[in-house]
């Protein structure tokens, strides 16, 4: 790696870490507080909207002016019906979107299987966009479904975080929150005001955010178009952007306002804005890990799932960095120089923007898939093989490190039942963490959380390679061509969202199949989870002696890690194999 | 232990100062691991359990059968000229599908191996059980030692007719036809057959030391037993029924153990069940050098998804288990139920009766202080007299400081006078004081009262007599009970107070060291005792337990265990006074000993044959082992799997992408490479049989520490033994030509 590349990625680790503390002690207070109460004066600005709420959800308040604790099995009833309700929408103004206002392009309506994919994928935080945004949604659309969404299924993953959170750190508790007081309080104090200043941020670095229609820029020389005619004017986009990429980086959603994604000079024009929206991907899961060691009263045990996200994410960023930054050994064969020198970022520079580099882009692709955010700011699909592999084994990896906002924590939670399972039955003692015991129940509930992204990811990528239809729209053949279905489904399969660009997936097969593999990985997951919530909370909590195993230590830490990457490896090893590991050496043998 | 009892049963006083080293081998002794009289029968077991009903309790070990079926009949088929298209000769699938089935033979032998274990001690308990014939008497005795043996008239029943609440007769000779209790007369007993000891022990109605064992020998005097148990509910029958169903009962810890291993089984079945699209795909797609080859065999899938799964762990589970079972018989321990075992690595707080398991089962008299004036003489004198006639072990520790002090021993009938004898008081809980009176003679005309107990209880006695209380002895009191002494004070009937007797608890050698280990286990010890908080403080000072609860009465026990409870935490203790019933049922782990009362031993979930109340931390120990044990060959499994990969991955599409032959870091022969594998696998688990039946060792260390020393040692020795292991078979293989 240069020197550069050094720095940068230590200014940016350095000021993720910077702001762990203070942005997880404000969530913290966020997910305890009362109506209408939270710190920093937001309380007294936005707090007043809360009851108002409530009363027009008909939110009972229980016996200590919060609103009424649920047990499990209600918490999870609320969470999947309020997801169910916000698919119907999504999907209805994907189809009513040339009858509604809003629409200036005069874009039709959203074709039956699109919207369906994306109606989906937009409501489990995947936001795997199968279409062009500028060409195929309305601003409605995109603000009132798509933006909606991007915020609330935001929520619904820290939600489903505070649950589980709430579940640990309670004694004999059968409540674990009330799930329309979580989604309204995430929503209001955390996710829309620091929505606001990211977006206030991205338009002065020159992020579009306007109601008007496309522009119109008169070319300084006329070009030939497709069709032989003279073009003198060039057509650009315009839209409300700012306010929906704010909450595409920050609630890891990571659907973009334009069909390129961060890589589009309106959505992400400066090296500032890009600093900000990339710090931006992990930002909040991060800070959940603070979050989750102060709400369960000892913060050693957030600092130590964060640590073990950190021990697996840095040696990767900086693999992926100087994979990129090596390039193609075939490119290097013809006598091109690969070398960085301050004329040239040198390495592999295929689909990446040159205001980025191989450094931010290579950065911006681990953060976007160590977190299931899936926006890009280049295209994986042009990465090395090896480089590319990265970004797919991290999300293959259940989107535990950083993950989604909440959903990569309570992801990670699981990896740490079972790994206390293994850790603590090799001391001799009934495993247990944070004085919970974890019996059989937690464990069948790890398993299933553990297990369907994997099953997703295999069988979806083994269907899609045998139907010839799916195989139609694999855009390079041989192994390359394998890691594009083998990478959707894995984006899909862990509500990443981002994609390999090389496969065509706006079809029939893959709307569906893609639909259904980020609707299994996103519910099959919050149900197990609430429920090992639930029956974490009801038991008692043992002391900690001498013979407990310390699950803040270092050695819990590696121990944490190994689980993570055991389990990923031994999952994915052969397909990666007939994958980028086969199309490496093949590039390496050439 | 109750708080009354002076003393155990002087014939057989457990040896307290090395309990934590191996019980004494009994019945068929200690086993090496690979006995020929366990091992030929294991054989014909391990064949047994083929059937699909008993595999189908173990998912993992399941998978392998059918997968074992699979590749065999794939075998039949390439040898009628149908095998798969580009995939092995006949003769090495054949070879395959062999040692696929040897995985599943080495599970089962492992298995056969613990089970023949547990079967030898069973039988040597079943030999001890033979058809007695018991003396049924059917008047209910009348009071104690109002029964005139020979006025009984027993009937003869055969041993298995007796039901719960019969009375027997046992004369000296007799085998004691069932469990129960005496109800008079006065015995010893040869308890060998249950306990392994051959001293014989006092059995004698009221009291704690009245339970006795089915199977036992009376060797002198006679007593009457009523029958506690029916039929088939004895002890040994227990005993016997544990050795053989541990194979029967899962724990919570194993259930969950086991869903873990069943997830891991589905994950390897996904990631091999979808190579072969995947696989089929490479083919149609390779283009780029993959020129004709065929896609991926069921045979390398099969082979390759029993080499993933955790064949090593699952195959040697139910081994882990019934072995762990063994252990805890062989250190003369019946529990009820496999999990009280595993609890017992669990337990948090160790409650230890502080007589007879912290301090030897009797206080001594240490020292005479005379006060307010009197001499030492005098006071020994007095206390003498006071306890000649006190069988207890505190009074005749007395009388033996006392002929220190050159005072003969007196015939206790010598101090009557003019055929009025003397008059002894024996102590009572109500007086809480034990004397004698004397009667009026010359040396000490108009009589003499003597008087010897608690320093209130005396302090009473003195004021009645019309005498002032002693400041100084209160002084020495106090001072004597800080010392963690038990001070008797003694005075005479004319209100004079004479001295103190102290009395000391001698702490049992080497103790202190083994609450250092439960302290390192992460087990806090607190010790029960009657005695004042000031004198119980000075014990469990001496001692080094953590906490104690003085004046301890049973209430206060129960609370205590409650308490923890409350907080989460898991009690164990040990008890054999019927007093100590109902604490025992409350605890998490209760050991009850087997010289205790019926009523102690029916409230715990454990009895200990030898009666050591120190055995928990054996317990402890074993309920660990069994954990680490599962956990060190859990991550072993999965450890394995790294290699198997580098083995059979290359190997598997070395004819679609031999570019993936650099994977083969092993160089391995392609063609046997996946055989070797399959090999290795089998074969580790019979390399495994002798740790699974031992148990990984437990060290008391800090909880992290021995995670870190189990993950190196199984984690890091997981990753790297498959790799010579396969390379080394791999070798042997082609070095012979037997492919």
């Amino acid at each position: 790696m240069t020197v550069n590349a050094v720095v940068q990625l230590a200014l940016f680790l350095g000021v993720l870490l910077a702001a762990v503390k203070p942005l997880g002690w404000y969530m913290a207070r966020v997910l305890e507080g009362g109506p209408g109460a939270a710190p920093l004066g937001l309380g007294r600005v936005l707090g007043p909207a809360e009851p108002v709420i409530y009363r027009l959800c008909g939110v009972r308040p229980g016996g200590d002016g919060k609103p009424e604790e649920m047990g499990w099995k209600a918490y999870a009833v609320g969470i999947l019906l309020f997801n169910a309700a916000g698919f119907i929408a999504v999907y209805g103004l994907q189809r009513l979107q040339h009858v509604l206002p809003g629409n200036p392009a005069g874009l039709g309506p959203v074709e039956a299987g699109s919207a369906f994919n994306t109606a989906v994928s937009f409501v489990s935080n995947t936001n795997w966009q199968g279409y062009g945004g500028e060409v195929t949604m309305s601003y409605l659309t995109q603000m009132m479904g798509l933006g909606v969404q991007n915020f609330v299924s935001a929520a619904t993953g820290i939600a489903v975080l505070a649950a589980l959170v709430r579940g640990l750190g309670r004694r004999e508790a059968h409540g674990i929150g009330n799930c329309w007081a979580d989604l309204t309080r995430v929503t209001l104090y955390i996710l829309v005001p620091l929505s606001a200043v990211l977006a206030v941020g991205l338009v002065s670095q020159g992020v579009v955010q306007t109601m008007r229609g496309p522009a119109e820029a008169v070319l300084t020389a006329p070009l030939a178009g497709a069709d032989g005619k003279a073009v003198a004017a060039q057509v650009i986009p315009l839209g409300p952007a700012a306010s929906q990429i704010a909450i595409k980086q920050l609630g890891t959603n990571g659907g973009g306002f334009f069909n390129v994604n961060s890589a589009h000079p309106l959505e992400n024009p400066t090296a500032i804005s890009n600093f900000l929206e990339v710090l931006a991907i992990l930002l909040i899961p991060a800070g959940l890990c603070w979050t989750f060691g102060e709400m369960v009263k000892d913060r050693r045990q957030g600092w130590a799932v964060l640590a073990a996200m950190v021990v697996i994410f840095v040696p990767l960023l900086a693999a992926t960095v100087g994979l990129e930054q090596a390039g193609n050994p075939g490119v290097g064969a013809l006598g091109v120089d690969l070398a960085a020198s301050a004329a040239q970022p040198g390495g592999n520079m295929e689909g990446k923007e040159a205001r980025f580099g191989v450094v931010n882009s290579a950065l911006w692709a681990t953060a976007t898939t160590a977190a299931s955010n899936g926006s890009v700011n280049s295209m994986h699909d042009s990465f090395t093989p090896l480089g590319g592999l990265i970004p797919m084994w991290l999300m293959q990896l259940g989107e535990v490190v950083f993950g989604g906002v909440g959903s990569g924590l309570y992801g990670m939670l699981m990896f740490v039942i079972v790994a206390v399972f293994i850790a603590g039955l090799m001391v001799g003692r009934t495993p247990e963490y944070l004085g919970k015991k974890i019996e059989p129940f937690e464990m069948k509930m790890a398993a299933i959380a553990v297990l369907v992204p994997c099953a997703v990811v295999l069988t979806g990528t083994a269907i899609a390679v045998l139907t010839p239809a799916a195989r139609a729209t694999v855009s390079n053949p041989g192994p390359h061509g394998f890691s594009q279905v083998l990478y959707a489904f894995s984006s899909a399969g862990n509500n990443n969202g981002s994609a390999f660009a090389g496969l065509g997936a706006n079809t029939p097969f893959y709307n569906v199949a893609l639909g259904l593999a980020m609707w299994l990985s996103r519910f099959w997951i919050i149900v197990p989870v609430l429920a090992a919530a639930g029956s974490l909370a009801v038991k008692k909590s043992a002391p900690v002696t001498s013979g407990t195993l310390p699950t803040h230590g270092p050695v819990f830490v590696g121990m944490l890690v190994a689980v993570v990457i055991v389990v990923g490896a031994l999952t994915f090893v052969p397909a990666l194999a007939l994958g980028p590991v086969v199309e490496h050496l093949q590039l390496m043998g050439r | 232990m109750s708080i009354a009892a002076t003393g155990k049963s002087p014939f057989a006083v457990p040896n307290p100062s090395s309990p934590a080293s191996s019980p004494r081998p009994r019945g068929p002794g200690r086993r090496g691991v690979f006995d020929a009289a366990i091992v030929r029968p294991a054989v014909v077991s391990a064949l047994m359990k083929l059937h699909p009903r008993v595999q189908a309790r173990n998912p993992v070990m399941f998978v392998v059968w059918v997968v074992s079926v699979l590749t065999t009949g794939l075998a039949a088929a390439g040898l009628a000229g149908r095998g798969e298209v580009g995939g092995y000769s006949p003769g090495l699938v054949l070879v395959i599908a062999l040692w696929l089935w040897f995985t599943v033979l080495f599970a089962n032998f492992a298995e056969a191996m613990a089970e023949g274990r547990g079967k030898a001690q069973a039988a040597s308990l079943r030999r001890s059980k033979r058809e007695v014939v018991a003396k049924r008497v059917e008047a209910r005795p009348g009071p104690a030692g109002a029964t005139d043996v020979k006025s009984l008239r027993p009937a003869r029943v055969s041993a298995s007719e007796l039901r719960r609440g019969d009375v027997v007769l046992v004369e000296a000779g007799d085998i004691i036809p069932g469990d129960g209790e005496v109800v008079e007369g006065i015995a010893s007993v040869n308890e060998s057959a249950v306990t392994g000891e051959s001293a014989p022990v006092i059995r004698e109605s009221g009291g704690d030391r009245s339970s006795v064992t089915g199977g036992t020998q009376v060797l002198s005097d006679w007593i009457l037993v009523r029958i506690g148990s029916n039929p088939g509910e004895t002890f040994l029958d227990r005993m016997i029924a544990m050795v053989e169903g541990a194979k029967r009962q899962k724990t919570p810890n194993e259930i969950a153990l086991d869903i873990l291993l069943a997830k891991l089984t589905i994950i390897f079945l996904l990631a091999c069940a979808t190579l072969l699209p995947y696989s089929i795909y490479a083919v149609g797609s390779a283009g780029a050098g993959g020129g004709g080859a065929a896609p991926i065999t069921v045979t390398v899938l099969a082979a390759l998804l029993v080499c993933l799964i955790p064949t090593t762990i699952g195959g040697l589970l139910s081994a882990i288990r019934i072995a762990g079972m063994d252990r805890l018989v062989q250190a003369n321990v019946i529990a009820t139920s496999g999990r009280a075992v595993e609890a017992a690595g669990d337990v948090d707080v160790l409650l230890l009766d502080k007589t007879g398991t912290i301090t030897l089962g009797n206080r001594q008299a240490a020292r005479f202080i005379p006060v307010d004036g009197a001499t030492v003489e005098e006071l020994a004198d007095a206390a003498q007299l006071a306890s000649l006639a006190d069988e207890t072990p505190e009074g005749r520790s007395i009388v033996v400081l006392a002929k220190r002090h050159g005072l003969r021993e007196r015939d206790m009938h010598a101090l009557g006078f003019d055929g009025r004898p003397a008059s002894f008081i024996p102590f009572s809980a109500n007086t809480r004081m034990s004397g004698v009176d004397l009667p009026d003679a010359p040396a000490h005309p108009g009589g003499r009262q003597i008087r010897k107990g608690s320093a209130d209880a005396v302090e009473a006695y003195v004021a009645r007599m019309g005498g002032r209380a002693s400041e100084q002895a209160r002084a020495v009191v106090a001072d004597v009970s800080t010392r963690g002494s038990t001070p008797l004070v003694v005075a005479d009937g004319k209100g004079r107070t004479l001295g103190v007797i102290e009395l000391k608890d001698i702490v049992k050698g080497g103790i202190a060291e083994r609450f250092a280990e439960l302290r390192r286990m992460g087990i806090r010890t607190v010790m029960i005792t009657g005695d004042n908080p000031v004198t119980a403080a000075a014990i469990a000072a001496e001692a080094g337990v953590d906490d104690f609860l003085a004046q301890a009465t049973p209430e206060k026990k129960l609370e205590l265990i409650r308490q923890h409870q409350r907080g989460g935490r898991l009690v164990a203790m040990t008890g054999d006074g019927t007093n100590d019933a109902p604490a025992l049922a409350q605890a998490d782990v209760a050991v009850a000993m087997n010289s205790g009362t019926q009523a102690a031993k029916e409230a715990g979930n454990m009895v200990d044959l030898d009666s050591n109340p120190t055995k928990l931390i054996e317990i402890v120990r074993i309920g660990k082992q069994l954990l680490i044990t599962r956990g060190s060959l859990t991550t072993f499994s999965i450890a394995n799997d790294v290699a198997k990969y580098f083995a059979i991955i290359p190997a598997a599409f070395a004819a679609t992408y031999p570019a993936l032959d650099a994977l083969n870091i092993m160089r391995l022969n392609p063609s046997t490479a996946i055989l070797s594998s399959v090999i290795f696998n089998a074969l580790i688990i019979v390399a495994l049989i002798p740790l699974a039946l031992r148990g990984v060792a437990y060290r008391p260390v800090e909880a992290s520490k021995l995670l870190l020393h189990n993950l190196v040692v199984y984690g890091a020795g997981g990753l790297i033994v498959p790799f010579i292991g396969i390379k080394a078979i791999d070798m042997v293989i082609n070095g012979l030509r037997l492919v």
